[in-house]
């Protein structure tokens, strides 16, 4: 399958900013997806509100574009009414993590078969800047005009914590691990979670020293931590302080029972 | 497993269940809250292995998004609730309709604002039923004012949010929902399915026109289907920009309703052609109906839905009386488009009997006010 058998170039052009992270996380998706031989046709997408959870309107296949914050449980009702479709959430860090972060915690808790992939800019885009529960501690946005004085969530932790039977976080900087942990997430039963820390040049980027995307690409490199190495270094505070270190890698890989397992679901729709 | 058809003696939440199996609900999210949990229990029992799911989620808006999704894949779906529920379940409401969703929300009214009185019935969600989201749109709501319209009502919410493809109510109140009382199933209940895209059916659904209502892409099929509740194209393509896509959808998501009045809605008229009319629905009716059964000098038109405004009802009843009295359990909320449409139809007075509180108006108060009206 070619990419643009993937992706609708007939929605084309899409609501992207030059240099936005999110086009390096499709085409990852695109190649883990393509990668593994799964079929459109049998593969739903939803997405939330905001820049990332845009995506799923732009895959050839069934999508539902939802609520802002509500992907997880519009994607919970779909994959038990059809649970021979292949269900993919496309969310960010405001979508996920501050309005839905009840949705969120409480679909890794229930298990159920889904991918979902966060694409964490650290800022809400879409609305042109404000802090988000993932921007830094001390980062500039149009709501922290000095600063943000609250510190970040931690998705993938908060993941784990909820009982997800898979998690990973990545950087776009670090593409064929992000695409590796896709395709395991894909195959994963279970709720999978794989968090991406991506670039937004123009509302976060702008505001806090980093206007040109590579800036922000270098920085995710020297600021990445692979969390199996730090651990061995027994570092105790690695957390997602940007200010500091990313964690990434994978968190847990885990068999839990999924929800459909437990409850032995048979096609409703 | 559906109940056998016949007799039975139960509550208003279970007949309410029993009905939504009639009609072939499959997929049910839910949140506890007084007075209207039993409906969830009783589904918990009843959609499990190959019957359907249920699902108690984490709040309710998780229910509604969940019972939206759970539509796309296909399934009749349904969700229960009460008033702080059906608040928290408003943004989601408003995105059924714009993307066309058939969804059936239960609403056991309890008195309100806020936290209110949980276990005591209330109308007071009659105006939040219509215009709860933000934004135009038309919704379809029936009121039961009995055990076996509990029963018969949640069949045709079911009914007509998959003809029309609209997020559709069943406005129950704590009294009809916790009242005991006979409830037969009949043999034969008419289930309309919703004209499903790529299949032909002989099913009523598929007597509307494409243009009102499009045929419903399900999930799953190959239809590559695009589903928003941003201002959309037919094709689903997103144009939040184009003030004629909006204006066109918009309009045809109101019309599809509004034009299809008689087809939806449903009524009962005791003692037609008294100089005295009452106009109610739900538990409020409870009282006007005994008395219209002893005074012939009273008359009764009980609404069974709501909304769309049943206008031509009011309209016929208020054409031929001197006076009517509007009974509610709430502070006058239908009594509004009541009074505008009996006085354009000729009808001189139109009062209001308003009681909250928790109890409905009982046979003695309505006559006290039939009494001051001068009506006896």
């Amino acid at each position: 399958m070619e990419l643009f058998d993937f992706y609708r170039k007939d929605r084309w052009p899409h609501v992207f900013c030059p240099g936005c992270g999110n086009g390096t996380v499709m085409n990852c998706f695109y190649r883990a997806f393509n990668d593994l031989g799964l079929s459109l046709d049998r593969t739903a997408f939803v997405g939330g509100i905001g820049c990332s959870s845009r995506i799923p309107l732009y895959i050839n296949s069934d999508a539902l574009h939802t609520t802002h914050g509500r992907a997880i449980a519009f994607a919970t009702g779909l994959k038990l009414a059809s649970p021979e479709l292949k269900v993919v959430v496309f969310t960010g860090d405001g979508d996920l993590g501050a309005i839905g972060g009840n949705h969120f915690v409480n679909g890794c808790r229930r298990n159920l078969d889904m991918t979902v992939i966060c694409i964490n800019n650290n800022i809400y885009g879409m609305t042109g800047g404000q802090a988000s529960i993932t921007t830094p501690h001390d980062f500039m946005s149009t709501t922290t005009p000095t600063g943000n004085k609250e510190y970040p969530f931690d998705l993938a932790e908060i993941a784990v914590a909820a009982g997800a039977n898979y998690v990973a976080r990545w950087t776009t900087r670090q593409v064929h691990e992000l695409t590796k942990s896709i395709k395991t997430a894909l195959q994963k039963k279970g709720f999978a979670f794989v968090e991406i820390v991506a670039q937004c040049p123009t509302n976060f980027g702008r505001r806090n020293k980093m206007a040109d995307p590579t800036q922000l690409l270098d920085w995710f490199k020297e600021s990445s931590v692979r969390r199996d190495k730090a651990r061995a270094a027994a570092v105790d505070h690695v957390d997602l302080n940007l200010a500091g270190q990313i964690t990434v890698g994978e968190f847990v890989d885990r068999n839990r029972e999924s929800y459909e397992e437990l409850i032995g679901v048979v096609k409703h729709g | 497993m559906k109940t056998q058809p016949g007799e039975y003696f139960i509550q208003g939440n279970e007949a309410c269940v029993e009905g939504a199996i009639a009609a072939g609900v499959r997929f049910f999210a839910g949140y506890p809250i007084t007075p209207s949990t039993e409906i969830a229990e009783g589904l918990a029992r009843r959609l499990t292995g190959d019957d359907g799911v249920f699902l108690q989620m984490e709040d309710e808006i998780a229910c509604i998004s969940a019972v939206i999704g759970a539509s796309w894949g296909g399934a009749k779906s349904m969700t229960a609730t009460s008033g702080p529920g059906f608040s928290l379940m408003q943004e989601a409401i408003g995105y059924a309709a714009m993307s066309e969703t058939p969804v059936v929300i239960v609403n056991v009214m309890r008195g309100g604002p806020s936290t209110g009185q949980p276990t005591r019935a209330s109308q007071g969600d009659v105006m939040q039923t219509k215009w709860g989201s933000h934004g135009d749109y038309q919704v379809i709501a029936f009121a039961p004012a009995s055990v076996q319209e509990m029963f018969d009502l949640t069949v045709e919410t079911f009914n007509y949010a998959e003809k029309y493809r609209v997020p559709a109510f069943l406005l129950s109140d704590a009294e009809v929902g916790h009242m005991r009382g006979l409830l037969t199933i009949p043999d034969k209940i008419r289930i309309v399915n919703r004209k499903e895209k790529g299949v032909k059916r002989s099913d009523e659904a598929y007597d509307i026109s494409d243009e009102l209502v499009h045929p419903f892409p399900v999930f799953g099929k190959g239809h590559k289907t695009m589903i928003t509740g941003m201002t959309h194209a037919e094709d689903s393509r997103i144009e939040p920009e184009d003030s004629k896509i909006h204006q066109e959808l918009v309009t045809r998501l109101s019309e599809k309703v509004l034009m299809n009045r008689k087809d939806i809605n449903k009524w009962d008229v005791m003692c037609p052609g008294s100089k005295t009319m009452v106009v109610s629905y739900g538990a409020a009716s409870l009282g006007a109906m005994e008395v219209a059964a002893q005074d012939d000098r009273i008359g009764l038109l009980r609404l069974k839905s709501i909304w769309p405004f049943p206008e031509e009802p009011v309209a016929e009843i208020a054409s031929q009386c001197d006076r009517i009295l509007v009974c509610e359990m709430n502070l006058g909320q239908l009594y509004g488009d009541i009074k505008r449409v009996a006085l354009e139809a000729g009808c001189r007075k139109v009062e209001l009997l308003s009681k909250i509180g928790g109890d409905p108006p009982t046979p003695s108060e309505v006559r006290h006010k039939l009494h001051e009206m001068g009506a006896i």
